[in-house]
């Protein structure tokens, strides 16, 4: 229906919203009103994505300052082409992260589709305190929330001390930094991101479906394949979309909790305009990571509409 | 929906609600222990949280945060609602609807770190061409407005899409103008989606550490540059009392919300 | 609000004056319209006389919806005018048209109670608050709705939204009200009872009232006169009765009730079809065209009637309660018959099909 009423709107008088008016004073009124957002955003989020565009082919004075060039060095040093030849470092990096969030999104979706259902199953009354309970950590800082971890996992811990008197670790040691501790912060962080969508998604489920597959003699899985899971793929994806973006830009936990051995983009990133004052560099690994965000989501969606399992 | 769960699933639940709460329920039994460091309990003691009281600087750091979110989220309703209203209620044409949809998603689809060394570049340059743009508590506020904008004209959006047509028509067939329809209904109306996103766009606000850490400069210290600094040096005790205070502010703030919105329904 | 007789003169908050006092309420004239490509409306043109009750009857998508809404100023006409009272409407904007509108979904306010939706239209015109207060009153109790003045739109169902509308609408006492499609959200037996109390409130209140439906029981129910509609034009317009027993086309005898269609050749002052030789009460113009007739209207002889007799053999009985529908051959013809007919499958019968309800459609 509105498409068909953009299509009325010609040179003249035109009636939109029950309004008699002409498209000239439409047009300068709604123009009036995103002006100003629309600006700011022209100014502080475009501008800047395309300056740090710029930046990405430009190169680093000995000082650390920016040297307007045209070269594609920081890409092909990102690509592994160093001075001293050719390493893999970064390309490490980035498939690492890469990987991480993978992980991070599919552990993250598979506990988070259970509780969601475990939170549709209440009674309406207390449903809300269930919701309250998921979105209190994810109304939490971030930094508050893997210092906690930091904390569970140091070497005086009851934890760290189950996994001594197991045998997992040397006594006295503590669990992070380590890989296993980045995971486990990440999928802590991001677990409520994935849980609210799904859950908006379960609560609307048609259980008539289900039922009607279960009729048909349908497995418990498939029951869930056929009939659950394509219910819930409206918040499915906004699920994904929500985890792992993120996850690919992670910053926080795998410093805290990878130390300086386990890098993921995020520090790298971090590290460029930080200590090592390479922004071109920064810029150059942003843009990879960017691109590697869009390629990730693009396949993951295309694998979760084709009905393949979370 | 019956409760006729599978065991596995009631299981599977409790795992998940004990990774997000364990840990801070940590922090908050250690945070009144008496013991310096370690997990051994010594007593209880509130003696953390009276030197976290006293200490100048997470005063100040507190107060940043919470000036920080309510600056930033009172400018970015009025513009994301601006926005929101400017860019569905008018016929635009269809690439410049599509360039601002694009615009308005960007940083819904960006990670953090990418927008807040972008942040960087561009106040470098804007500092370099006009001479302000020092990084401190207003190049952080710029920062947070503009990513609360977008999320700010999201929720209002969709409001706007579930009010619908046929009520504005309405309203005009029934001899209403413009001041009359914008006063008595649309805006009324839209009220619980603009409460929304405001309420939305502060406790991102509040969340964030990232861009603020990007964006910071050196007198405008938040509570989570802050935590991040110290955790950096070593563990204290301050620390853990300063974690569980945000965690319960947090739990307040939500119950309180939550509180308000039942109410409103009413 | 009483009823007004339809002589006295338009008034309306526009300060309308009818021009002639026999001027009809509502005049169209040639409207058309187009979205995008897609022609909607074709020069439609006609008139609704003072304190009739008009119905625009149509299947989905032939543009009966946007002709009310281009009367009622939510749509811009490509082509033609829109009258009312004399005056000429076209180019007013909606809030300044004394019509209102009962719509489809209701589109009640749904942050306002029963008592503000109602109230809205005259506090839009800035009425002094007591008079607001009392014309609310009056309207709610016409509608039987005082009881649930302070109620919320949420709180009301189908049907006492629907009353909510019609007196938010009348309340303005418009000089047209015009209702789209009032009764789909209603469940049918609901809608059977309020297709006859909204004919009465019409009638008491002498107003001109417009209404679009695809239901044709509703169309019959209510109207005084039908506007049958089909792809942006007017197909025929008369009384249900003159629509239903003399359709001109077959799409108005298909819409309308079921029919016998009958293919027809003319031949020596007669028609000759497949059942037999016919003679229609009107002979048509044309030499090959299709007769029509309604199931109830062919009757079941023991003898060879006088004049369109067909002789059929029974191929099917299905027991409706209060008729019988009985399938004859040859056609087969579809006859309406009393349930208590000793009629059974394969007996041979003789029908008459008098010449009276035998039409000649147009093509």
């Amino acid at each position: 229906m509105v498409a068909r009423h953009e299509k009325a709107v010609r040179r003249g008088l035109l009636i939109w919203y029950g309004q008699l008016t002409t498209s000239r004073r439409l047009a300068l009124r709604g123009a009036a009103l995103a002006a100003v957002p629309g600006a700011w955003l022209l100014v502080f989020l475009i501008m800047p994505l395309t300056a740090m565009v710029a930046v990405a082919f430009a190169g680093r004075g000995s000082y650390g300052e920016v040297v307007w060039t045209l070269s594609t060095g920081n890409f092909r040093r990102l690509a592994g082409f160093g001075v001293l030849g050719w390493s893999a470092d970064y390309l490490l990096i980035l498939g690492r992260s890469c990987w991480v969030a993978l992980v991070t999104t599919v552990l993250s979706l598979l506990l988070a589709y259970p509780l969601a259902f475990f939170i549709a199953a209440r009674p309406r009354r207390t449903r809300y305190l269930w919701l309250a309970a998921v979105i209190i950590p994810f109304c939490t800082n971030l930094v508050v929330r893997t210092y906690a971890w930091m904390l569970l996992l140091s070497s005086q811990s009851p934890l760290a001390r189950l996994a001594a008197a197991v045998g997992l670790t040397d006594p006295g040691s503590a669990l992070y930094p380590s890989r296993a501790a980045v995971y486990v912060g990440m999928v802590g962080s991001f677990l409520p991101f994935a849980v609210l969508p799904l859950y908006t998604s379960v609560e609307r489920l048609d259980w008539s479906v289900v039922e009607a597959a279960q009729d048909l003699y349908a497995s418990r899985l498939r029951v869930f394949l056929q009939a659950i899971l394509p219910q819930t793929l409206p918040g499915l994806t906004v699920a994904l979309i929500l985890t792992f973006i993120p996850a690919m830009g992670a910053f926080v936990v795998p410093d805290l909790l990878g130390g300086a051995r386990y890098m993921l983009v995020g520090n790298l990133i971090q590290q460029q305009f930080g200590s090592s004052r390479d922004w071109p560099f920064g810029a150059a690994v942003s843009l990879g990571l960017m691109l590697l965000t869009l390629a990730g989501l693009f396949i993951l969606r295309r694998r979760g509409t084709a009905g393949g399992a979370a | 929906m019956s409760a006729r769960l599978p065991r596995w699933v009631t299981l599977s639940a409790a795992a998940a609600l004990a990774l997000l709460y364990v840990p801070m329920l940590a922090v908050a039994v250690v945070s009144v222990n008496a013991s310096r460091h370690g997990f051994a309990w010594r007593g209880f003691t509130l003696a953390w949280y009276a030197r976290l009281l006293g200490d100048r600087s997470v005063l100040e750091a507190a107060w940043n945060t919470v000036v920080l979110a309510a600056a930033s989220t009172a400018v970015a309703t009025v513009l994301g609602t601006a926005l929101a209203l400017g860019m569905s209620r008018y016929p635009w044409p269809r690439w410049l609807r599509g360039a601002l949809d694009f615009t308005v998603y960007l940083p819904v689809v960006t990670p953090d770190i990418i927008f807040a060394a972008a942040l960087v570049i561009a106040f470098s340059v804007l500092r370099a061409a006009s001479g302000f743009f020092q990084m401190g508590m207003t190049t952080m506020i710029i920062a947070h407005i503009t990513f609360q904008i977008a999320f700010v004209a999201l929720v209002v959006q969709s409001r706007l899409a579930t009010i619908g047509r046929a009520v504005e028509e309405a309203a005009r067939d029934l001899y209403a103008d413009t001041r009359t329809l914008l006063r008595r209904v649309l805006l009324p109306l839209l009220m619980p989606g603009i409460a929304a996103g405001a309420m939305l766009a502060f406790t991102l606000s509040l969340d964030d550490f990232v861009i603020s850490f990007f964006t910071a400069g050196p007198e405008s210290t938040t509570l989570p540059i802050l935590i991040y600094a110290s955790v950096r040096r070593g563990v204290t005790p301050e620390i853990h009392a300063l974690s569980t205070l945000i965690f319960l502010a947090t739990v307040l703030l939500v119950l309180g919300l939550e509180r308000l919105t039942t109410l409103a329904k009413e | 609000m009483s009823g007004r007789p339809a002589e006295t003169a338009c008034r309306g908050p526009s300060g309308l004056v009818r021009l002639a006092p026999d001027a009809p309420d509502l005049a169209v004239a040639g409207v058309g319209k187009s979205f995008g490509t897609v022609r909607v409306l074709h020069d439609i043109t006609f008139t609704a006389a003072s304190g009739e009750f008009v119905t625009l009857l149509g299947p989905s998508g032939c543009g009966k919806t946007t002709l009310l809404r281009i009367i009622a100023g939510l749509e811009r006409a490509d082509e033609g005018e829109v009258t009312l009272c004399g005056r000429v409407i076209t180019a007013l904007p909606a809030n300044q048209r004394p019509i209102n509108t009962v719509f489809q979904n209701y589109a009640l306010f749904p942050h306002l109670n029963v008592h503000e939706n109602v109230a809205f239209g005259l506090r839009s015109r800035r009425f002094p608050c007591d008079q607001v207060d009392r014309r609310v009153g009056q309207a709610l109790a016409m509608l039987q709705m005082e009881p649930l003045a302070r109620r919320y739109p949420h709180q009301l169902s189908g049907g006492q939204k629907q009353r909510v509308a019609l007196a938010r609408a009348l309340v303005n006492e418009p000089e047209l009200l015009l209702l789209d499609e009032p009764m789909s959200a209603l469940d049918a037996k609901l809608r059977a009872e309020v297709q006859l109390e909204l004919r009465r409130l019409q009638r008491r209140l002498g107003k001109t009232f417009l209404l679009v439906t695809h239901d044709q029981d509703e169309a019959m129910t209510v109207s005084d006169r039908v506007i049958v509609m089909r792809d942006g034009a007017i197909e025929q317009t008369g009384t249900p009765a003159e629509v239903y027993e003399r359709p001109v086309s077959r799409f108005v005898a298909e819409f309308l009730g079921s029919a016998n269609l009958i293919t027809a050749v003319r031949q020596n002052g007669c028609m000759q079809t497949a059942v037999g030789r016919l003679v229609p009460g009107r002979m048509p113009d044309w030499t090959q065209g299709t007769l029509a007739i309604r199931p109830e209207r062919i009757l079941v002889r023991r003898q060879r009637p006088a004049a369109n007799a067909v002789a059929g053999q029974v191929r099917e009985v299905v027991y409706r309660g209060d008729h019988v529908d009985l399938f004859v051959e040859p056609g087969p013809l579809r006859v309406r018959s009393a349930p208590t007919t000793d009629l059974h499958v394969g007996r041979h019968v003789w029908l008459e099909l008098r010449p009276e309800h035998l039409v000649a459609l147009r093509d």
